[in-house]
């Protein structure tokens, strides 16, 4: 296709992504959480907004829109409104390479990067930066502590969940989301991989700050942790950013290990967001659930727990592989 | 114009204005977070250069590592507060002139001589041909790479740690 | 169509840019910032040569990953150097750090 076509399929991919995100990732995931954590502490979560509740979200963001956008007095301007773009930048470049089910024309991707594992990685690995950028611009020593500290646990994780997402391709033969879900026709990688899947998912919850890994965020520690002092649509992009990231999370945790669209006899893309919800349900079922972890626990368990434990199955992974072809 | 010759010069325009920001602000922090464009573009200008895995490698450890590794330094030694200090020192013009004449030369070598072109293409999938070459020609130079990286790792942790 | 001289002329403005960091700037991080744009503007070149120069083998692109290894080694290494000095000497600046020890 001539480049000014690519440039247009580019540009409106990227609106396709940002508002499917924005209302399937932010709106709806965040009236499920408050309605799943409403379940498990027996009460009943928002019923009043719309029928049985469904426009709670919708209601929140038009609050948010019309508040005011306070920039704290000797903060830097430059840095503290550009961090509010790389987070859920870096959060929403995730869905470029999460292929959403299979059609007569081939795979629902926006684009099968070959590199695709690897650049998931490395799109979750930019998200620290706006973090940092966050927290120092605030000019507010809880923000930046806070920015700190989520900055140290993100990089602490992105190892294991590197050393995962290599086991899963070095079973698959290749780093493309689309030929692993391909290979797993036979047997999904969870049944082959029960500890890299496990790996995985604890390597995403604390990649997203969620409980139990949530120190940096909580509100009895730290006010608001990096985005304290950000009022209105702003807090509302980083809302979005987490969220979405989340749900990327458990895309690429469907997509690597679930089999990702693979199923009997309903159309993929229904399978996937099946499993999909399956997983995110998991996800808020561990935030209701758990304490949280102090910060040197956190990462005392990152450095001497998972990394060991990763490089064991990949060491292991590797043999078998090896010896299976030969 | 081609739309590579298009991304070229926008990446190209990007590299260079963040390198320019990063060397000339008086705000440390912001030259740190200048950095983040310039690796970016240098990742567009990987990926026109038919290297993938390369420009993959390129965001994960410069933008999301290193980049991270600079802010986290700046913030816990004097970074912000400095800011009233001058960053530049004496040797300004000097150093400009140097620059300059390094920036002549290595343009005049590379447009006044014909590179021969070899022979051969580039694989399509570079991520298993670079795997292949580093577990087979290339196996002594990455295992040296390990070692070497084993020892940083040592010695950062052991400099940077308080004295008790 | 960018062509290898395009690409040699880019790595080089960007090796004057660090080069430039790395003699006028006072702040030693701001030092280690001139480096990495070098080593970056390095690494353009040998992409660049493997593509147009030799593409039948991968050597470049192999010499260009081991040079992005080193060059986060060495950043690791010197920024704990700087983290060091800092504790001891309470400056960064390298122009006042021009005594063996007082």
């Amino acid at each position: 296709m001539p480049w000014y076509l690519e440039l247009l399929r580019a540009v409106a991919g990227t609106i396709l992504i940002f508002s499917g995100v924005a209302v399937i990732a932010a709106m709806f995931g965040v009236l499920l959480e408050r309605k799943i954590s409403a379940w498990i502490q027996s009460r009943l979560g928002p019923k009043h907004v719309g029928p049985q509740g469904l426009l709670q979200t919708l209601a929140d963001t038009l609050k948010l829109l019309q508040k005011e956008n306070i920039v704290p007095r000797r903060a830097d301007p430059v840095i503290f409104a550009s961090a509010v773009i790389v987070v859920p930048l870096a959060a929403l470049l995730d869905y470029v390479v999460i292929p959403f089910g299979t059609t007569r024309a081939g795979p629902l991707i926006f684009r099968d990067l070959n590199i695709g594992v690897l650049y998931f990685a490395a799109t979750s690995a930019l998200v620290v930066v706006g973090i940092l950028m966050a927290g120092w611009g605030s000019n507010n020593k809880y923000a930046l502590l806070g920015g700190l500290r989520s900055a140290a646990q993100m990089v602490s994780y992105e190892i294991p969940m590197g050393l995962a997402l290599i086991t899963v391709a070095l079973l698959a033969g290749s780093l493309s989301t689309v030929t692993i879900v391909n290979a797993q026709a036979g047997l999904w990688n969870i049944v082959s991989q029960p500890v890299a899947f496990l790996i995985f998912l604890v390597a995403a919850t604390a990649e997203v700050n969620r409980t139990p890994f949530d120190l940096v965020e909580a509100e009895s520690e730290l006010v608001a942790g990096y985005f304290s002092e950000y009022t209105g649509m702003r807090f509302a992009l980083f809302q979005l950013g987490e969220y979405g990231e989340m749900f990327a999370m458990a895309a690429m945790a469907v997509t690597l290990f679930l089999g990702g669209w693979r199923g009997p006899i309903l159309p993929p893309v229904l399978w996937f967001v099946i499993k999909l919800y399956a997983l995110i349900f998991v996800f808020m079922w561990v935030r209701w659930t758990f304490p949280r972890f102090r910060i040197d626990q956190l990462l005392g368990f990152s450095w001497k727990v998972l990394i060991p434990v990763a490089l064991l199955n990949l060491v292991v992974t590797a043999f078998f592989v090896v010896v299976a072809h030969r | 114009m081609t739309g590579e010759a298009l991304a070229f010069y926008v990446l190209a325009a990007l590299t260079l204005a963040s390198g320019l920001v990063v060397v000339t602000s008086p705000n440390i922090v912001h030259s740190a977070v200048a950095l983040v464009p310039s690796f970016l573009g240098v990742t567009g200008l990987y990926v026109l250069l038919n290297a993938e895995f390369l420009a993959g490698i390129q965001i994960l450890i410069y933008a999301g590592a290193i980049t991270v590794l600079i802010l986290f330094v700046i913030m816990l030694t004097e970074g912000g507060t400095g800011m009233r200090a001058r960053q530049r020192n004496e040797q300004g013009p000097i150093g400009a002139a140097v620059a300059a004449a390094m920036a002549v030369l290595l343009i005049t070598v590379a447009t006044h001589t014909a590179w021969p072109r070899g022979a051969g293409t580039l694989p399509a999938y570079t991520t298993a041909a670079i795997g292949r070459s580093f577990l087979g020609a290339n196996i002594l130079v990455f295992e040296g790479t390990s070692i070497v990286l084993l020892v940083s790792l040592i010695g950062a942790i052991i400099i940077a740690r308080k004295e008790e | 169509m960018p062509t290898l001289t395009h690409y040699l002329v880019l790595s080089a403005l960007l090796f004057a840019l660090g080069l430039f960091a790395v003699v006028t700037r006072r702040n030693s991080v701001a030092i280690l910032m001139g480096i990495e744009l070098m080593l970056n503007a390095a690494n353009v070149n040998l992409a660049a040569f493997n593509r147009f120069a030799a593409p039948g083998e991968l050597q470049g692109q192999i010499f260009a990953l081991i040079v992005i290894t080193l060059a986060a080694c060495e950043a690791a290494v010197g920024l704990a150097l700087v983290l060091a000095a800092y504790r001891s000497l309470e400056t960064i600046y390298v122009d006042e750090i021009n005594v063996m020890k007082w």
